[in-house]
């Protein structure tokens, strides 16, 4: 019964065929870690939030009158309309976390390296376009956190020489923030963006399987044709796709083998996940931040404006840098730095495993600097802020120079040919 | 590489269990995102039970509340309505009110609790129009009765119980919903009878 | 290197303080099961507060369901205003006047607790932290909210505090040397009709009030989050196990 009805369907759409091509015989190395997970985490995170999102949409109201108001209704009237709304905003919090992590992975074992370059860049857009996603969503609960965070970010592009004025005011559709801003953020958070965000996503898996994925040890487990005997093979039953042109060494089909491991590692994502949103929804004032429970007010500054905490990094490179255009470069320098890297990095050697030395400390300060700029970014500017922050900006901005001159002549060890 | 057996009983046991436990998860998580459509607080406070102040209506008249949306009429009867409730019932479709169109203490020859005061559904069972009250001239829809509902849309035609003639789109009698009286001036609408 | 990131780990406990610390809070310990602590406080507030604050996205009906109060008893016992028991809990003082009366219109109290830091122990703290201040308007000032715009309302109950003469002489001194006021600088110069013990009780019900209208499904969310958390162990040991037995062909 089932099988005639897959056969009727494959005769008109190749169901079976991209299943098993991308799933079922689908050679992923053997040898992920626990960097591994957080790819399908990304995507566990990106369907809650389009499926917990269309749900608040039900209820919100997206006007400069109402949407304060019509978050609290969701919050008390609606039925289980706070498990919704915190499930999209713990979410939110949790999407950058997996994400940076996600990225993290990528940097240590050299997962955007040639031929993985338009990978990285697909991935890229993915957190750019989530950033927007974000920066607009923060804005629909219409809290004095809200209001104040979107105006400060928004007067960045004031800034620009010229027309700097003229288009922060055509951005907010006013003179102040408003309901007018309100309103094309909605739309553009509510539909736009997640429509560019799931095509990207879709653009980034099909890459990635067209090149396959790397792993901890930066190895290849596509060896040419003829090279490898059929006894070093994987034993497994690949698509006649990958074999047809290569020898598959030391990988496992996707599914079963990472399939029942990625359930795995979403169960343990949730234990977490639902710890921090049951118990602890606020995150400590960092994912639900106190302001955000008074209505915006155009005339009451709240005591520190400072962004959400994902944004932190990049915010405090735009504040330890002492003018204003130069500052707002300076961040945008900072993204795009990330998108030209697999050009920064001139080396063969994928991962950290065997790469120099310098290497490794280059990453771990590059890490480091991250979460002090991150840490900088949730707090009151200061002297002393200011201080730190520039050095960290300097380490940020030096990873990618220093990488740039080692890696062309890097010290690095034998990569084994295959996995122990 | 192992080469040990693969133990299929414990693959196939562990397959199932993960399976029902975690398709059990995902119905638990779907109640949330089920339950977010019922009437929310709002819209039960604005359905909640209506009062009506009925000491001021004339024998004869009209008056409309509105309860979760819906036009109710409430009429005061005179007598001599009630008297010619059982004259014309051999015209009426469900005469005894045997459909389930009112609460039990109101399925009697005058559909209400007290015999004077009709409380019905202003919604037509055929389409949903509101019927208008025809107070004297309903003569001119059914020879030999004075008084009734008619509905402007498809032309049905109802009795001063809410009872619907026979040959008209309407199927059914006008619904009657759950009332009781708090004293003898106040009637509320959304509380039957031995509710409150 | 390593010296440098201990040094800059060293620095931001000196940053924590450069950012000023927040003035020390009292603890409400307050009990958001408690209801009798609850209504209690719900009581304080409709007798006391809601004259100026309103509680407008909290309804009636939803109180009385979640504090255990008979809605009939509610009615006639709680609301003042003849409003139905499905509305908000709010009042009539014009927002205008208002702002004219007291330099900015009172706010609304239903999430107080949430957009205070501290929560409800800033109200415990804030409520028993005024002080005679003869420079204000209404004649006191607060340890935790610097030249508030309230008057005491609650002062004939809790009596006259003033700040200590070692407090005073801190607030002389040049703006680097001060220190956050907590209500250890306190002292009661005159008793109110309530005895302290029972001040603080009524205090700490009308913060528990306070915490629960800033979230009144918070204990609903713990108690469901249990379950949830217990359903996700066993599902992850399930999952392990089948992680497991599906490797065992590939290790």
């Amino acid at each position: 019964m089932f099988e005639n009805f897959m056969a009727w369907i494959d005769k008109r759409l190749p169901v079976t065929e991209a299943w098993n091509k991308h799933v079922g015989q689908y050679p992923a190395p053997k040898n992920f870690n626990f960097w591994y997970f957080f790819g399908s985490l990304a995507m566990l995170v990106l369907v809650n939030q389009i499926v917990t999102g269309i749900w608040l949409t039900m209820n919100y109201e997206p006007s400069g009158d109402g949407a304060f108001a019509s978050v609290e209704y969701i919050m008390r009237d609606v039925d289980y309309g706070w498990l919704l709304r915190y499930m999209h905003s713990t979410g939110a919090s949790a999407f950058f976390i997996v994400v940076y992590l996600h990225m993290f992975r990528g940097l240590m074992y050299g997962s955007y390296q040639k031929p993985r370059e338009l990978l990285w860049i697909f991935g890229m857009l993915i957190f750019l376009v989530l950033m927007a996603e974000a920066f607009m969503g923060y804005l629909l609960p219409w809290g004095n956190m809200s209001y104040w965070g979107a105006q400060v970010i928004i007067s960045l592009f004031g800034a620009i020489p010229v027309i700097g004025d003229d288009l922060t005011t055509w951005i907010r559709g006013d003179y102040v923030i408003s309901g007018a801003t309100l309103n094309r953020f909605f739309a553009l958070h509510v539909i736009a963006l997640p429509l560019v965000l799931v095509v990207l996503v879709f653009l980034h898996i099909l890459a990635l399987h067209e090149v396959g994925s790397n792993n901890p040890e930066g190895t290849d487990i596509k060896k040419p044709k003829g090279s490898i005997p059929e006894s070093e093979q994987s034993p497994f039953k690949y698509h006649e796709s990958y074999t047809k042109k290569y020898d598959i060494v030391d990988a496992v089909p996707f599914h079963p083998y990472y399939s029942v491991k990625d359930i795995m590692g979403v169960v343990g994502f949730l234990l977490l996940f639902c710890w921090v949103m049951f118990f602890a929804p606020e995150g400590g004032g960092y994912f639900l931040e106190a302001p955000n429970f008074e209505p915006a007010n155009a005339l009451k500054t709240p005591e520190h404006i400072v962004p959400v905490w994902y944004f932190g990094p990049f915010y405090t490179i735009l504040r330890v840098i002492p003018d204003k255009l130069l500052g707002m470069l300076g961040m945008f320098a900072a993204i795009g730095m990330l998108f030209a890297l697999p050009w920064f990095d001139r080396g063969t050697v994928r991962s950290i495993r065997y790469r120099s030395k310098w290497h490794l400390l280059n990453l771990t300060q590059f890490a480091i600097c991250f979460v002090i700029l991150g840490i900088l970014g949730t707090m009151p500017a200061s002297d002393l802020a200011n201080l730190i922050g520039r050095i960290a900006t300097l380490g940020y901005f030096g990873f990618f120079i220093a990488l740039w001159f080692y890696s062309k002549n890097e010290d690095t060890k034998p990569v084994p040919e295959r996995m122990s | 590489m192992s080469n040990a057996p693969v133990n299929n009983g414990r693959r196939r046991f562990l397959t199932v269990a993960t399976s029902v436990v975690g398709g059990a998860g995902v119905v638990g998580a779907a109640v949330p995102f089920i339950a977010s459509w019922n009437p929310s607080a709002k819209a039960k406070a604005a359905g909640a039970p209506v009062e009506v102040n009925i000491s001021k209506i004339a024998t004869g008249q009209l008056v409309r509340t509105n309860y979760r949306g819906k036009p109710i009429y409430i009429v005061r009867r005179s007598q001599d309505v009630i008297d010619a409730l059982g004259g014309h019932e051999d015209q009426l479709n469900d005469p005894q009110s045997n459909e389930a169109q009112q609460p039990a203490y109101a399925q009697n020859q005058y559909r209400s609790i007290k015999p004077e005061y009709l409380v019905a559904e202003g919604v037509c069972t055929h389409l949903g129009c509101a019927p208008t009250y025809r107070k004297g001239d309903f003569a001119e829809q059914v020879e030999g009765v004075d008084y009734g509902f008619f509905c402007p849309c498809h032309g049905s035609k109802f009795d001063m119980a809410g009872r619907v003639f026979s040959g008209v789109p309407a199927p059914l009698n006008l619904v009657v919903p759950e009332h009781s009286f708090l004293d003898d001036n106040t009637l509320i609408i959304g509380v039957g009878k031995g509710d409150a | 290197m390593k010296k440098v990131l201990v040094t800059l780990l060293c620095m931001f406990p000196a940053l924590a303080i450069a950012a000023g610390a927040s003035a020390p809070l009292d603890k409400a310990n307050n009990d958001l099961t408690d209801k009798a602590s609850l209504r209690s406080g719900a009581e304080t507030f409709m007798n006391n507060c809601l004259g100026c604050h309103s509680l407008k996205y909290q309804r009636y009906n939803r109180m009385f369901a979640d504090l255990g109060i008979d809605e009939k008893e509610g009615v006639a016992t709680l609301m003042y205003t003849g409003e139905k028991p499905g509305d908000h809990i709010t009042n009539t003082m014009p927002a205008a006047e208002a702002a004219a009366w007291f330099g900015a219109a009172p706010p609304d109290l239903t999430l107080v607790a949430r957009a205070r830091k501290g929560g409800a122990d800033w109200i415990y703290t804030y409520l028993r932290g005024f002080y005679v201040d003869p420079e204000r308007p209404f004649g006191v000032n607060n340890v935790v909210f610097k030249d508030v715009g309230m008057p005491h309302v609650f002062q004939n109950l809790q009596g006259v505090q003033e700040l200590t003469d070692e407090a005073k002489a801190m607030l002389q001194k040049p703006a680097k040397e001060q220190r956050a006021l907590s209500t250890d600088d306190l002292v009661l110069v005159q008793e109110g009709t309530m005895t302290p013990a029972e001040y603080d009780k009524m205090i700490r019900d009308l913060a528990n009030f306070l915490e629960y209208t800033g979230e009144p499904g918070k204990v609903e969310r713990k108690r469901l989050g249990y379950w949830v958390m217990g359903f996700l162990v066993i599902l992850f040991i399930l999952s392990y196990l089948l992680k497991k037995e599906y490797w065992r062909d590939v290790h």
